[in-house]
């Protein structure tokens, strides 16, 4: 169930876009979001499709493994359309009772389904193909001329890499506490909501308490190892500009050029 | 209450690239009212058979019998197999939840629909049976209480449900010296005085050699060697292979036979070693 969500999980391969510096790959991200926003027609999203199936093409990441995400937010795609469709007022298509669907409602339902799905394929493009370290990194280097005016790009990383790699032992731990409270007969599945929630009681307490301690453990682990925060410290593997990263660089910013351009085609909404 | 485990399997990923058995094809009984060793090392597959034994996973195929129910065909409750058979995991004080002693042992009574009065009486019996005081300890939190006394206090959580069959996952892993006799005297007494059938996972050979009646050895999710303790310590190149050891007396003793001509001992414990050497000399 929880292994379902694709977003923020790392496919390993050996391809052109796994080995892109993650800067650039946060930017692109960060750029293509904007771009979606930019777009006024559909010319400008078959522009972005595109791209973004000629990036996922070069990633060697399998479609399934990428649509597998999308599941997860399915409901959020689906409530988008159906809010849009019959809640835009036109020309009338169809009318029945109280429901209306209007020409506008179904070109602007189609329009943000493709935008939202566009968009979470494109950011999961990035979790898939960079490693979260490599993420983390990537983010405190953008992040670091912000530290001049104060803001602890370092620790906001570092935070991040705690909170990924705990992920996966927290839920081991939630699964031991599970069957350990089972094994003494608890029941999760039946009774009425508030039951249930109350159910909840005997594996949230351990499970706060052995978080506790695995950060304290952190905490004094990393003390024995002379951690006293970003100031002064190096990396075994830095992060370098290639060649590759100016090339996509420059396709990033042709990209953009053509999304601007394609809003010269007009606007369907 | 005996258990009858037959060929049973468990697979891992099933259908996934990462496919592994688990376990394969592990048949073995235990009599009513004696205490089997498990051991295995890390990854060998003894959780895995451990929580087969009370219905937390469900084998792909093979069956376990408790005494005469079948409980891996569905129609035996949850319930009634937890009412029999108490697993005790690992480092069990990780599970203590409650505000007080009493209530946190309550729980497993409590999860099995027994009136107040009982419950009371089994919380009473099951903090007497791991040697607490219930009058001083009921209304103290359980988290403020020393790494050996939250581990007792967990025991008689499973305890207070009253099982004819008690599975322990290293009872003593992470104890000091004192702690650790004191739970595997703990555990000798429950079994003496309530006829518990026991199952005893430990990678203590020591304590396995002192408290099995009948040891298994898992490697690979198979059964590898099955018998009374000095049958399958007999095999200590075998189990040296497979990351396992014998008791250190008796790796003692097989290393005196090495150098001294004519020794030979198959003592398991340091007092049968020394007994067998004091014959040597004798003689």
């Amino acid at each position: 169930m929880i292994r379902d969500i694709t977003l923020g999980q790392y496919y390993p391969a050996d391809s052109p876009v796994h080995r892109l510096d993650a800067r650039v790959k946060i930017t692109a991200t960060m750029l293509y979001i904007v771009e979606l926003f930019l777009v006024k027609n559909f010319a400008g999203f078959l522009i972005a499709a595109a791209a973004l199936f000629a990036v996922i093409a070069l990633s060697r990441v399998p479609l399934r493994f990428i649509f597998r995400g999308l599941t997860a937010v399915f409901l959020i795609i689906f409530f988008t359309l159906i809010l849009n469709i019959f809640l835009t007022d036109g020309r009338v298509l169809w009318h029945w009772k109280f429901i209306t669907i209007t020409y506008e409602g179904v070109i602007r339902a189609a329009f943000m389904a493709i935008r939202l799905v566009l968009l979470i394929i494109g950011s999961s493009i990035l979790t898939l193909t960079t490693k979260p370290i490599e993420l983390t990194d990537g983010l405190e280097k953008l992040m670091s001329p912000l530290s001049k005016i104060g803001v602890p790009s370092h620790e906001i990383a570092l935070m991040m890499t705690i909170a990924l790699r705990f992920i996966p032992t927290l839920m081991e731990e939630t699964d031991k506490i599970i069957k350990a409270q089972q094994a003494r007969g608890a029941d999760f599945e039946s009774g009425n909501i508030i039951q249930r929630a109350k159910s909840l009681i005997p594996i949230l307490v351990p499970l706060f308490i052995s978080s506790f301690r695995i950060a304290q453990e952190l905490a004094l682990a990393m003390e024995a190892r002379c951690y006293h925060g970003g100031k002064g410290r190096t990396r075994m593997n830095e992060i370098h500009f290639h060649r590759g990263d100016a090339v996509a660089a420059v396709l990033l910013i042709g990209f953009l050029a053509v999304i601007i351009a394609s809003r010269q085609l007009g606007s369907v909404l | 209450m005996s258990i009858t485990v037959k060929n049973l399997k468990y697979i891992y990923n099933k259908g996934l690239p990462g496919e592994t058995a688990a376990l394969d094809d592990v048949s073995f009984e235990i009599e009513d009212g004696s205490i089997l060793g498990v051991i295995g090392h890390t990854g060998s597959g003894k959780s895995t058979l451990l929580q087969h034994l009370n219905g937390l996973l469900k084998p792909d195929s093979g069956e376990v019998w408790i005494d005469d129910a079948c409980i891996t065909d569905g129609s035996t409750k949850l319930v009634d197999i937890r009412r029999r058979v108490g697993l005790v995991f690992q480092y069990p004080e990780y599970q203590l939840f409650e505000e007080t002693v009493a209530k946190d042992v309550a729980f497993g009574p409590r999860n099995l629909g027994l009136d107040e009065d009982e419950i009371q009486r089994r919380v009473r019996y099951a903090l007497d049976l791991v040697g607490l005081n219930y009058e001083e300890i009921k209304d103290m939190s359980p988290f403020e209480h020393s790494g050996g006394n939250k581990r007792r206090i967990a025991l008689a959580g499973v305890l207070a449900m009253e099982p004819k069959v008690l599975i322990l996952d290293e009872p003593t892993a992470g104890l000091d010296p004192k702690a650790h006799r004191e739970i595997l005297s703990m555990v000798k007494r429950i079994h003496e005085n309530e006829g518990m059938s026991i199952v005893f996972v430990s990678h203590n050979m020591a304590d396995i050699a002192s408290m099995a009646d009948k040891v298994i050895v898992m490697n690979t999710g198979r059964i590898v060697l099955e018998g009374t303790p000095a049958q399958v310590f007999a095999h200590s190149e075998e189990l040296a292979g497979m990351g396992l050891n014998v008791p250190p007396a008796r790796e003692m003793t097989d290393k005196l036979a090495r150098i001294v001509p004519g020794f030979k001992s198959e003592a398991l414990s340091i007092t049968q070693a020394a007994a067998d050497i004091k014959a040597f000399i004798n003689n």
